[in-house]
Order: structure tokens, then sequence, then C-alpha cells
């Protein structure tokens, strides 16, 4: 689902600076439908992780406690213009998310 | 000695297996998540309870973790929160919300150059202290930042 992701990496000095944003409802298991009544299941990105030329810069587990569209911004050092990072999520449910952006 | 062999002994066939398994094609090995998620932790309901069960505990406070976050925040659903860690040596870093239903938010680790820094955005169900735990040089450390919510973001 590489279209709920949308990603930017730009050089801040020395530092490639990600931005990172994913469409993704994180829905807690503590709410209900207002219709229904009925609460809503969870449903959230638990796992996620960031490379760097492929290689592993950050590794994270998220909770219900992350909001509605997660946003995460993160920095690298020891990365150039051309550079490649991407960003691999997947919810409770098995549904992966994938994006990746060349260093600007 | 006896279970710690075994243990071992159990690591290495599992590892053994990813690795055959990556090399016959059955998983992708960009899509293999590194560790299984802490759902212990991540559903403890009281603060001390989460910091332990995720490996934070015993924590010292620290001024070299600086948070930034909003005094208030009108709409608890969405509260940006930023953190630095300036400890050197800083493998990871942790998210914590002592009101939450759930306190612990998110924990984040560091490697191969990325810079101990995380901005994300967060849910508060009500006026809250907001917690950043860090791991450093085998150490636990964690500095709090109280954030007002006038809408709270868990719904119920």
């Amino acid at each position: 689902m590489a279209e709920a992701m949308k990603m930017r990496a730009t050089m801040k000095g020395d530092v490639v600076d990600v931005k990172v944003l994913i469409q993704h409802p994180m829905d807690t298991g503590l709410m209900k439908d207002k219709k229904t009544g009925k609460l809503i299941p969870a449903h959230f990105i638990n796992q996620v992780f960031a490379t760097l030329n492929g290689k592993t810069v950050i590794d994270a587990q998220w909770g219900v406690g992350i909001a509605q569209n997660p946003f995460i911004g993160f920095r690298i050092k020891g990365g150039k213009p051309g550079d490649k990072v991407a960003v691999h999520a997947v919810d409770n449910l098995g549904t992966k998310f994938d994006g990746e952006v060349v260093v600007a | 000695m006896n279970q710690l062999r075994r243990a071992f002994l159990k690591n290495a066939g599992s590892v053994g297996a990813v690795a055959a398994a990556i090399a016959t094609g059955l998983l992708n090995p960009v899509t293999v998540f590194a560790a299984a998620w802490n759902s212990l932790a991540f559903t403890t309901k009281d603060l001390p309870g989460a910091l332990k069960n995720a490996g934070y505990d015993g924590a010292a406070e620290s001024s070299d973790i600086l948070i930034k976050a909003p005094d208030i925040a009108e709409n608890g659903a969405v509260v940006p929160v930023a953190a630095t860690s300036n400890i050197p040596g800083t493998t990871s870093m942790a998210i914590f919300i002592d009101k939450n239903p759930a306190p612990m938010i998110a924990d984040f680790q560091f490697m191969n150059g990325a810079e101990p820094y995380i901005a994300t955005r967060v849910k508060m169900a009500k006026t809250s202290l907001v917690r950043v735990a860090v791991k450093a040089g085998g150490k636990n450390y964690i500095a709090s930042r109280e954030v007002k919510v006038t809408i709270g973001g868990c719904g119920g």
C-alpha cells in the first residue's frame, strides 16, 4: 500500500531529515461507533522500521497512542543526496505499508 | 547452565530456519520485522508497570532529554511531541503518557547513524505528564513535561 505513505527526505547540514506520513485510522479498540454503539475493534500500526540504503536506522514499536494518520520525523547522520530512505510498517491485522524516497 | 544452552540451541535453530526461508524466497528480507511486538508493555495500564515491562524501569531523571510539546493541547487526539536525547550513546527512546488508558505510546531504537531524535503525534486522554525515557550506555534516563488537554483524544 505505497499510496498510503508520503515521505520526504532532505539534507539539513550533514544530516538527512526524514518526514513520513501514513494514512491509517489507528483505532484504539476503546472507541464506540456512534451509530451502532458497538466498540470499533483495535486497528493500528504496531511495527515500523526505516532504512538508509538498505541498512536499518530506526526500529520502532507503536501502541494505540500514536495519533490517527501517523507522522514521524527522524534524522540520520552519514547520508547524502541521492541516497535511498525506505520505511516499512505493518499493522495488527498484518497489512503492510512501504515507502521509499531519494534524499534531495 | 543447561537451560541457557537449550535456549541458545533453540535460538540458533530458529535463526537458521529464517535464513533458509529467506534463501528459498519464502520471506522477503525487506519486510521482516526484527522483534516481536511487546504486547505486554503496550497493554499495561499503570505507568510503573509499563516502564518495567518496556525495560525502562529505574530510570534517572535527566535534563539532557529535551521534550518539545505544546503547554496546552486543544485537541487530545493529535498532540505533536518531539524529543531529542543529548545523552552520549543513546540507543533507544520511548514515549509514555501517565494518564492514558495504556501509558506506553511507542519505542524507537536507533542504529547505523540515526540521531537520537523523534518527532511524532500522540493521543492524550486528558491533562498528563508526557515522559520520554532513554537507554544509553546500559542505563535508563527519563524526562517529563506536562501537557494540558482541553478535549481528550481517547474516546469513551
